[in-house]
């Protein structure tokens, strides 16, 4: 008992120790697509990779904004994974399947 | 200027003029797209239309006779699209040089609704529905509500009682702002000691709640927020009158110091000075009282560094005078010619809340939460006493983080609870402190699309209990569209402050047994419970503007231990920790139908079996209706330009029969009779600043004949006011005025 009480103690402390030597870097760049569920899709793309925290899609700008450790990821790989859904991102453009897989409602008009 | 920007998203599957349409609705406020609900989409020059639901999504039928759609919303421009691609992306912005300009846009929501998104079983209720009750404190917040049951305690103080899956109100946690709130000496009529006025919204939560706010819940938790300097409005006044010579009056001011302080400033006075006995059985009605609520509230927000902070005190005293028709305090104390009680509450309340959000890393923040209470009771009933004083420091340090992404998120933290009870019952002195130190991991895993979870776990280190751990699950999951899956377990334990949580037996001549198992809170040991429950909601659609929603939920509450109030015996009442088996089922199913949110229909049926060991054998617990019925019927009119609005509600309830005692009325095995109650409400506003109300309670005039039993003997031994499973006063008229700037 005294024990479980410890580590819950020193949980947070180590996490938060632990969070602020990994240093952490933001990101933004745009990613092509219209709706609410493609949000959802490319949110859960970015956050699929291990190293990225936090990701957030904003419908009007089209623009991600993410929050990730360099150490661990690059922007590239990040790209890819959300181009690898369908979804054209300012440096990695979607395989013609993969756009064509996606619902008609996220269909976005591709340049 | 805020900018709102429509986006339409559509679906439109393959190209055939008749395939249905889908497609979402959405608006943007500082940078945030927001679904929109409630805007209508209809076919040019049809009646074909529908409103698009609450995540702004909509489906719709073609029609040969157009390919013409126009989406509508207040507060933005109507805008017509020509469907002819397969797929369509527009953007409506609104028209800066409109006069639509100055509409802020408030979004129609439901005055209650059931989430969802959370993985909880929350209801949320807001201001909105709070207007709907007759009156003006937060016990009488749930008659509009078919989660919560309320009863009447006793046939003396008028104070209403609150239930939940079955259980009585002590088994919730009732917390403001996340700060536990009433427990404890408070538990009888805390719920009496919040202003309606001051509360912008309540949670409730059904089952296993969560572990960040302590163990005590086990049937559920009650939240309230209280409204907040920096959003409420500079000066609001409201006034109300009822037949029933009670006359309320709440003022709150409202000031913004500069870019980061507010400070509120909120009053609340009640009175009933007249006298009423309309059963003829000697006694008042209702008590004779007057509340006196002063609170104050500062906050600090900085948006920018991530900071915010609140800095409350309040102060609150309440007398209430009750008994038989003429007695008088100074006179009649003490004194076997005639019956009476005098009830006297003083609180004070201090708290002070610290929050910080990592600029750099949003997903993580702290926050702190520390609160004093001191709550002073003395009070007679007849020849009995009751004094009980309860100091109170509670402390809560939360840190929420992730675990690699957003998907896993954390919050671990620690609190720490000191109370001190210092009781005197008919001279005899118990005294206790209670002292807990507790640390909580909560993990929340949500993948973004139709699964998540919620697992807690807490170890406490209690003086009176022990060390134990309370563990609770929640999971949620959506399986179709619009069906939602929940299953929640937990456990959770309790001291039970007999005295204070049973305050209607001083309303009785009962001797007063506890039969001790050598435990250390009054001989007793603390009460343990496991609550499961299942919970299915599905939203459809029977055609535009329709919305139904259906949502069904079991849960089972099953004691370990429990003290056991017994009033099964005449002329006593004891007081004995559990043996054998004591189990709570809830049913519940809820019928809520929408149109065009200017209606709203609500119906619920409810199912209680709740049993337990008594000494005399396994009984339902008794003033409980084994079945409950539910109606509401909300109306609202369209609002003007200058906004004038009529709105308009009605409720029903079905109360079925409930097991009464052995009494010198009832006899042994009796059943209350089964009744219905009604109550209504008519709301005009007149502009934005006033609008005033109009309404009955109990309208059909149901009253229970004779609720105190042994009336004429108020000093005999059969004397027993806390077998009331109805309400004493009858129908009830009550009028009131709001003033806002």
């Amino acid at each position: 008992m005294k024990k479980i009480l410890i580590i819950l103690l020193a949980l947070p402390l180590g996490m938060v120790a632990q969070d602020n030597q990994k240093k952490s870097t933001k990101a933004d760049f745009k990613v092509h697509g219209n709706c609410e569920i493609c949000e959802k899709r490319i949110e859960k793309a970015a956050l699929s990779i291990k190293g990225v925290k936090s990701a957030d899609w904003d419908i009007p700008s089209n623009q991600i904004s993410l929050i990730y450790n360099p150490a661990k990821v690059n922007l590239e790989a990040i790209h890819t994974a959300i181009a690898a859904k369908g979804h054209d991102t300012s440096e990695a453009k979607a395989k013609e399947e993969d756009y064509d897989a996606l619902p008609n409602c996220c269909k976005y008009d591709r340049e | 200027m805020k900018k709102y920007i429509l986006i339409v998203c559509f679906s439109w599957g393959v190209v055939f003029s008749q395939d249905p349409l889908n497609g979402i609705v959405q608006y943007q406020e500082n940078n945030k797209t927001y679904p929109l609900t409630g805007a209508s989409v209809f076919w040019q020059n049809t009646t074909i239309g529908t409103v698009t639901d609450i995540e702004g999504a909509f489906h719709l039928e073609r029609t040969p006779e157009t390919d013409l759609l126009i989406i509508s919303y207040v507060g933005f421009k109507t805008d017509t699209l020509k469907i002819q691609m397969p797929f369509i992306t527009h953007q409506m912005i609104q028209d800066q040089d409109d006069e639509l300009d100055e509409v802020t846009l408030t979004q129609r929501r439901k005055a209650s609704q059931k989430s969802y998104i959370e993985t909880q079983n929350i209801l949320k209720v807001s201001s909105d529905e709070l207007l709907k009750a007759a009156c003006c404190n937060l016990s009488e917040s749930f008659e509009t509500n078919p989660a919560i049951d309320v009863n009447f305690s006793d046939a003396l103080t008028g104070t209403k009682q609150i239930k939940m899956l079955g259980l009585s109100s002590t088994y919730l946690l009732i917390s403001e702002e996340n700060i536990p709130m009433v427990r404890g000496a408070s538990q009888a009529y805390g719920l009496t000691f919040t202003p309606g006025t001051w509360v912008e919204s309540i949670q409730i939560s059904k089952g296993a709640g969560s572990v960040t706010n302590g163990f005590e819940s086990i049937s559920g938790q009650i939240n309230t927020e209280l409204k907040k300097p920096m959003t409420d409005l500079p000066f609001f006044l409201n006034l109300f009158g009822s037949i029933n010579g009670r006359y309320e009056i709440n003022t709150h001011f409202n000031k913004k110091i500069d870019e980061n302080w507010s400070t509120g400033l909120y009053l609340h006075g009640n009175k009933r000075t007249e006298k009423f006995d309309n059963n003829n059985d000697g006694f008042l009605d209702l008590p004779v009282s007057e509340q006196i609520n002063l609170m104050n509230r500062w906050q600090y927000t900085d948006m920018e560094k991530g900071w915010v902070s609140f800095l409350s005190w309040r102060y609150m005293n309440d007398e209430k005078i009750l008994g038989t028709l003429s007695f008088n305090p100074q006179k009649d104390r003490g004194m076997k010619n005639r019956w009476g009680s005098e009830i006297k509450t003083k609180r004070w309340d201090g708290s002070f809340k610290l929050g910080y959000v990592f600029p750099e890393t949003p997903y993580q923040s702290f926050g702190v939460q520390t609160a004093y209470s001191s709550h002073d009771q003395d009070s007679y009933y007849g020849l009995r006493t009751y004094d009980i004083n309860q100091d109170s420091f509670y402390t809560n340090l939360i840190f929420n983080s992730i675990i690699g992404n957003t998907l896993n998120k954390f919050k671990v933290g620690l609190n720490y609870s000191f109370d001190d009870y210092v009781e005197l019952v008919n001279g005899d002195a118990y005294n206790r402190t209670d002292q807990n130190l507790g640390s909580f991991f909560e993990f929340t895993h949500d993948n973004n699309d139709n699964f998540s979870l919620i697992a807690g776990v807490r170890v406490d280190f209690h003086n009176n209990f022990g060390n134990f751990l309370t563990p609770r699950l929640h999971f949620r999951y959506v399986p179709l569209e619009k069906f939602v899956i929940r299953l929640s377990a937990g456990s959770g334990r309790k001291a039970a402050n007999i005295f204070a949580e049973n305050q209607t037996l001083f309303a009785t001549n009962r001797s007063i047994k506890i039969q001790s198992s050598q435990g250390k809170i009054y001989g007793l040991n603390p009460e343990r419970a496991w609550n499961y429950g299942m919970g299915l909601s599905k939203s459809f659609y029977i055609g535009d503007p329709h919305q139904i929603s259906l949502s069904v939920d079991y849960y089972i509450t099953q004691f370990t231990n429990q003290v056991v109030v017994d009033f099964e015996e005449p002329r006593e009442v004891s007081f004995y920790n559990l043996e054998g088996e004591s189990t709570a089922k809830s049913f519940q199913v809820e019928l809520d139908y929408n149109l065009r949110n200017h209606l709203n229909f609500r119906v619920a049926y409810k199912n209680y079996d709740v049993q337990m060991d008594y000494k005399s054998g396994l009984l339902q617990k008794p003033l409980l209706a084994k079945n409950r019925f539910f109606a509401n019927l909300g109306w609202e009119s369209k609002t003007t330009a200058g906004g004038k609005q009529w709105r308009y509600d009605l409720t029903y309830h079905y109360v079925g029969a409930q097991r009464l005692v052995h009494n010198l009325i009832d006899g042994p095995g009796g059943f209350s009779p089964n009744y219905s109650l009604w109550n209504t409400q008519l709301t005009h506003v007149f502009s934005k600043k006033i609008e005033i109300y109009l309404g009955g309670e109990n309208i059909g005039n149901y009253r229970q004949s004779s609720p105190i039993i042994g009336s004429d003997d108020p000093f005999g031994a059969d004397f027993d006011a806390a077998q009331v499973y109805a309400p004493i006063f009858g129908g009830m008229v009550y009028s009131g005025l709001r003033f806002k700037i």
